[in-house]
């Protein structure tokens, strides 16, 4: 789950890292009012999940309330990433020093957690990577104590800023360390992570993805969850508890698993036709997420045809079958529906469907190849 | 001949009365595992059929003399349940449980790693040496006793392929699934060196998706230290970028973690990389 930097600043000052003053708004006329408020030179930046804002024209400069109205109006007007910029965020702009740049994640790996420090940070942090890769520093921390004071001194090369500075990023990595335990957060990026001219660090933008698996245990995260990260469908899906990705092929998928419906998906495309979508329904799928999953792909005007392929061990073929059979009674299915299953009740779930007339497969070949015919693909 | 579990091994399972714990120990029972008993917080005394339940897994091992522990306890109570068995003489972790989050999966990692367990999962089927020990929750039937070794990250393609290889009549050493979470107790590779050093297992079955470099990895070790043949199928070749594909760890990530990149790596460490699930046995008679 990806925050807004509106968001994800609000997270770090939860956890004691500084932030320069501003405010959200979503018209011109406040963030007129907000330059005032703040007085002198702001940043106005649009609030997307996407990158490159700066490029995209999404981050500028007012002195003045008319500027700052002028700037923000037209900052509104900007779609970026294909996202429509609807939520500014005005801040009192920082004269850095220096920039540098600073995150924890988790680093699937080392199967553990990872610093990453580099003293070139800011928007040329890319650059530094590819010509300096020596000025980037990679640390891995103690999953439970998080960064400890010598090595994460030696790491960072604390001689190179100064002892004084390195000892104050110590403090801010510790507390986006326990911003990462206490949250679930799986990336907390600060870039860049100014050095004021009193001497301060000031977290000048942020970056946080937070878990998914961490919303159970902490709701009130929830609140941060943007919809414009997913479609709709997905949206949808996921409130069902299926996992649903769409893509723009023509055959609906069904299918009980992540790995067997990425597999499925492979198929249909190595058979001569194209998956219009990955959608796994699950281990214990109940006949009610059967029919939810039937109006998802129904809705879908690209699909031609249905393959449902389902290989039964907690999922039981019966309940699926229950499923089809229900959501043919309640959804209008236009488009050729082919079925295969096989493993736990399938005998059952073929009483049942022969019970309305429906066919199933049991080989998984066949029955994609029927399902690319259907879609007008190449295979018969 | 196998790897990690035998017709000797004595397994607990955590959560033993909740839903999902109390039908995979029956289930496992009637496969004819050793399971001697069953751990839930509050519910000591109690039993299940005739299993005895415990409050605790020390108590539990203490009495029963178990060597593995099976956990099908929800999310939010998984990584205490693996660091408590982690705390006690079990050997062997199998987590089930899907939705940990990543940071508590980095913890319980290196709690296992540091007390010297072997931590499969989570969010796996589990594993199966068929005709003696199955723990977890794949259905138990498709399998058939055999030297084929078989390691995926995920459950319901590897029945579809191990399905394939016992209609071919290929049976299997062992087969484990390792999870589809970024972060799970043992890699492939880790996996592999057990399948080399097993002289029950004559070939191995690697069945990878899309997301981090962990079949990179394995291709490597292939390259250079396994003298065992492999075939290998990789999931996710029509997989979108930087969108998860159901598994929190199938993931493509900018240029990383493709399809493409695992298959190349494969076939330059010499494995046969087969296009669909049902040309593993060939390809493993080729």
């Amino acid at each position: 789950m990806k925050l807004m930097e509106y968001q994800s600043r609000q997270l770090l000052s939860e956890f004691g890292i500084p932030i320069p003053e501003a405010e959200v708004c979503d018209t011109g006329d406040e963030a007129a009012a907000i330059q005032s408020r703040l007085g002198g030179m702001v940043v106005i930046k649009a609030q997307v999940l996407s990158g490159g804002r700066g490029k995209a024209g999404g981050v500028r400069i007012a002195r003045t309330p008319e500027e700052a109205r002028t700037v923000a109006s037209r900052i509104l007007g900007l779609e970026i990433g294909g996202q429509k910029v609807r939520r500014l965020l005005v801040s009192r702009a920082v004269k850095s020093v220096k920039e540098y740049y600073l995150s924890v994640s988790v680093d699937r790996n080392s199967r553990g957690l990872e610093l990453v420090f580099s003293d070139k940070g800011g928007i040329t942090i890319e650059e530094a990577a590819a010509d300096h890769p020596g000025r980037i520093r990679h640390l891995s921390l103690d999953p439970f104590g998080g960064p400890e004071a010598a090595s994460f001194l030696a790491g960072i090369d604390a001689g190179a800023i100064g002892e004084d500075i390195a000892r104050r990023v110590l403090g801010i990595a510790s507390s986006l360390f326990r911003l990462c335990s206490e949250r679930g957060c799986v990336l907390a990026e600060i870039n860049p992570l100014s050095l004021e001219e009193g001497g301060t660090l000031v977290a000048l933008d942020a970056k946080l993805v937070l878990d998914d698996n961490a919303v159970p245990m902490h709701p009130e995260l929830a609140s941060f969850r943007n919809p414009e990260e997913y479609g709709s469908d997905e949206n949808e899906a996921r409130e069902a508890s299926l996992s649903y990705v769409g893509l723009d092929g023509n055959i609906g998928c069904m299918v009980n698993g992540a790995g067997l419906s990425m597999a499925t998906m492979d198929l249909i495309k190595h058979y001569g036709a194209s998956p219009a979508n990955f959608l796994d329904i699950g281990g214990s799928s109940n006949p009610e997420k059967v029919v939810k999953a039937f109006s998802i792909l129904t809705r879908n005007p690209g699909v031609k045809a249905i393959l449902v392929n389902i290989f039964g061990g907690i999922t039981r073929c019966d309940d699926v079958a229950n499923g089809i059979v229900k959501a043919r009674s309640m959804i209008e299915i236009k488009v050729p529906t082919v079925i295969r299953l096989i493993g736990t009740n399938d005998g059952k779930a073929r009483e049942i469907l022969a019970g309305a007339g429906i066919e199933a497969y049991s080989d998984l070949g066949e029955a994609i190849r029927r399902v690319v015919a259907f879609a007008g693909g190449v295979s018969a | 001949m196998s790897i990690l579990v035998d017709g000797d091994t004595k397994v607990i399972v955590q959560g033993i009365t909740g839903r999902d714990g109390s039908f995979h120990a029956r289930s496992m029972l009637a496969y004819g595992t050793k399971v001697v008993g069953g751990v839930t917080p509050g519910k000591g005394g109690q039993r299940l059929d005739e299993l005895p339940v415990f409050d605790g897994v020390g108590e539990a091992v203490k009495a029963t003399g178990a060597t593995a522990t099976v956990i099908f306890v929800p999310a939010a109570f998984a990584s205490a349940a693996i660091r408590e068995a982690a705390d006690s003489d079990l050997s062997l972790i199998v987590c089930i449980t899907e939705g940990i989050p990543l940071m508590e999966a980095a913890r319980n990692y290196r709690y296992a790693k540091d007390r010297g367990k072997v931590l499969v999962g989570p969010n796996c089927p589990g594993l199966i040496t068929p005709g003696h020990c199955k723990i977890g929750i794949m259905p138990g039937q498709i399998h058939a006793a055999g030297r084929v070794g078989v390691i995926s990250r995920s459950g319901t393609l590897t029945y579809e392929i191990v399905h394939a290889l016992t209609a071919a009549g290929i049976g299997q050493s062992t087969c484990i699934g390792i999870g589809g979470d970024p972060i799970t107790g043992l890699s492939f590779v880790e996996v592999l060196e057990m399948f080399e050093r097993d002289p029950g297992t004559d070939a191995v079955v690697l069945i990878g998706e899309i997301g981090g470099e962990a079949e990179e990895e394995a291709a490597e070790y292939v390259r250079k230290s396994l003298s065992k043949r492999v075939v290998a199928f990789i999931a996710g070749r029509t997989a979108p970028a930087e969108k998860k594909m159901g598994h929190a760890g199938a993931i493509i990530s900018g240029s990383r973690g493709t399809a493409e990149s695992k298959i190349k790596a494969f076939r330059e460490a010499g494995v046969t990389v087969v296009d669909r699930p049902d040309q593993v046995p060939e390809a493993l008679r080729g």
